[in-house]
């Protein structure tokens, strides 16, 4: 969907027109209240669930989550995922033309933050004639636009599903984003951000990018489990190249998503994580920050995920409970650290069925 | 559709209310001290029984705590705030004088921290109620000259394989309470759903203590 009215970003700075891509599952009933907004995360897109018909094999990054029969069923609601300016599938991004120059805007694609998502998603809302959501829900970045959503526009969700996240980066998550943005900035393909022109694509540091965050991603016992110490060679080679599984893991990883993804916007993406950080405008306070809510929520932490730890979601909790908000909080013991919230867990998949199913009956009231 | 029209009801419709189920005994007595409206914290919730009475019949904000997993869907499920924790690793979470009312069901006896469960009770609520089933019940002590642990409905379990590991009987529990300058402001000692009042420290099977902090 384009958008002509210019859209004003949290730097200053602002998007004369724009174009935001998005896909739906699901109709929306006749009081149109059953509408759910799915965001993503750092390199997941609009392509949430089931498969698209010219790519079989494309299925989408929450199917097992939402679909018909799924604990978001699309039978009973509209649900909706939408591709967040400044990546790169589809919406307008750092790759796309800049249509004051005629070239890619590269480099001078301006900075974003979750709070300017929100406000582009709350645009095509508007358009799709949804005054508001049943629920707005995501995991790790995407939780973190739905933690935005009921603090932006209280009046306009209904309830929030956040899923392994955080109330703001810590240092040590800063760090690593930090390290994978210099592996891609120093890559002499870079060019600056600059470099769609020169027809080359900094693969190198992207995909060593996508190998440091990866292990933030796993825990320690799931790559114990995974790989352990399993060598690919019969023995030691005494060399530098990939000898144990855990390293032709990584660079597998590493090297599928130099693909498909942009460079720019995993710059762009990594660094809306680090400014994430409501209570920052009230001096720290988060339960001030969340004071605005009116939504009911639900956040699930898995006990594994050490980039954004339990104790992480807990402020949340604290928060909102300070502030009387309704709120659900599990705590799931599964071994798969922060990638968690994409695996099949039946606890985890099943307290999620039963909060929707609770969504539904409110709105059946 | 308004602001004011999002908010959950707090109170169930009448059609519901009409099917609450039956409470168990020390959760009546419990129900009774907890005033309309009141802010409520319940500790170890269970399956939100309590909880979900408390909302319906007394408009109570109510705020479960609960570690097992099957428990939280549960709550889920009767549309409750719950939140999954180990109470031994202690409230932290709940700022001081937080709720009117800290209630601890049936799960004192099971707590390795007992003393710092009931001290963090009495800080972040005005009140604390807990329930525990007296260990000194003739019954038990009938048992105990027969040479076995006791086992009875209100303490189910042999004792190789039980929660329990702080029983106590009444007087027990007062004296810590003293111990930790809490004022007993309520005590019901119940068999069968009814007060005892003659030798209750032999014949209750329950006892439910209201306290606050001094």
């Amino acid at each position: 969907m384009r958008f002509e009215e210019p859209l004003e970003l949290a730097s200053g700075a602002r998007i004369a027109d724009y174009e935001l891509r998005y896909e739906t599952y699901g109709s929306l009933n006749a009081s149109r209240d059953n509408a759910v907004l799915i965001c993503h995360a750092l390199n997941a897109s609009h392509h949430v669930a089931g498969r698209t018909a010219d790519d079989p094999n494309g299925i989408g990054w929450w199917d097992n989550m939402v679909g018909p029969g799924r604990p978001v069923d699309t039978r009973r609601f509209f649900v909706i995922g939408v591709n967040n300016l400044g990546s790169c599938f589809g919406s307008t991004g750092p790759m796309s033309i800049n249509p004051a120059t005629g070239r890619p805007y590269g480099a001078s694609f301006p900075v974003v933050t979750v709070e300017d998502w929100v406000n582009a998603q709350a645009r095509l809302a508007d358009c799709l004639g949804i005054g508001r959501f049943a629920a707005v829900m995501g995991g790790s970045l995407g939780a973190m636009q739905a933690l935005s959503w009921t603090i932006q526009y209280p009046e306009r969700i209904g309830h929030c599903v956040a899923i392994a996240t955080t109330p703001r980066l810590s240092a040590q998550n800063i760090a690593f984003n930090d390290v994978a943005r210099t592996a891609i900035r120093s890559d002499p393909d870079f060019h600056g951000g600059d470099y769609y022109a020169k027809g080359v694509v900094p693969r190198r540091g992207l995909r060593v990018a996508r190998m440091i965050g990866h292990i933030t991603y796993l825990s320690d016992d799931d790559m114990a489990e995974k790989f352990g110490r399993l060598l690919r060679t019969p023995d030691y080679e005494f060399g530098y190249e990939v000898e144990f599984e855990v390293e032709s893991y990584l660079r597998h990883q590493g090297d599928k998503f130099s693909e498909y993804f942009d460079a720019n916007t995993y710059l762009l993406i990594t660094r809306a994580l680090d400014y994430f950080d409501p209570a920052r405008a009230y001096g720290g306070d988060l339960v001030q920050a969340l004071a605005p809510a009116q939504a009911h929520f639900l956040l699930v932490s898995f006990t594994t995920d050490w980039r954004f730890s339990p104790a992480r979601a807990r402020e949340i909790v604290e928060a909102l409970v300070m502030n009387g908000r309704q709120v659900v909080y599990a705590e799931i013991d599964a071994p798969h650290g922060h990638d968690a919230f994409l695996q099949d867990d039946e606890r985890y998949h099943r307290l999620v069925a039963a909060y929707f199913d609770n969504i539904a009956a409110g709105l059946a009231r | 559709m308004t602001a004011l029209a999002q908010r959950a009801p707090v109170t169930a419709p009448a059609a519901q209310r009409a099917v609450m189920p039956t409470l168990r005994d020390d959760l009546r007595q419990i129900a009774a001290w907890i005033a309309d409206g009141a802010h409520v914290l319940d500790l170890g919730c269970g399956d939100g029984v309590l909880m979900a009475y408390l909302r319906d019949s007394r408009s109570a904000r109510v705020y479960g705590v609960e570690i097992a997993d099957d428990s939280i869907l549960q709550c889920v499920r009767r549309g409750l705030s719950v939140i999954q924790a180990d109470l031994e690793s202690g409230l932290r979470m709940f700022p001081d004088r937080m709720f009117d009312t800290v209630v601890l069901s049936q799960t004192l006896q099971a707590m390795r921290q007992t003393e710092a469960v009931l001290r963090e009770m009495a800080r972040v609520g005005r009140q604390g109620i807990v329930s525990f089933p007296n260990f000194g019940h003739w019954r038990h002590l009938v048992a105990l000259l027969g040479g076995r642990m006791p086992v009875s409905p209100q303490m189910p379990y042999q004792w190789y394989d039980t929660p329990n590991v702080h029983l106590c009987t009444p007087r027990d529990f007062e004296i810590l309470a003293g111990r930790l300058g809490l004022v007993i402001t309520g005590r019901a000692l119940l068999a069968n759903g009814r007060p005892v009042n003659v030798l209750p420290g032999l014949r209750s099977k329950l006892a439910v203590y209201r306290f606050e902090p001094k």
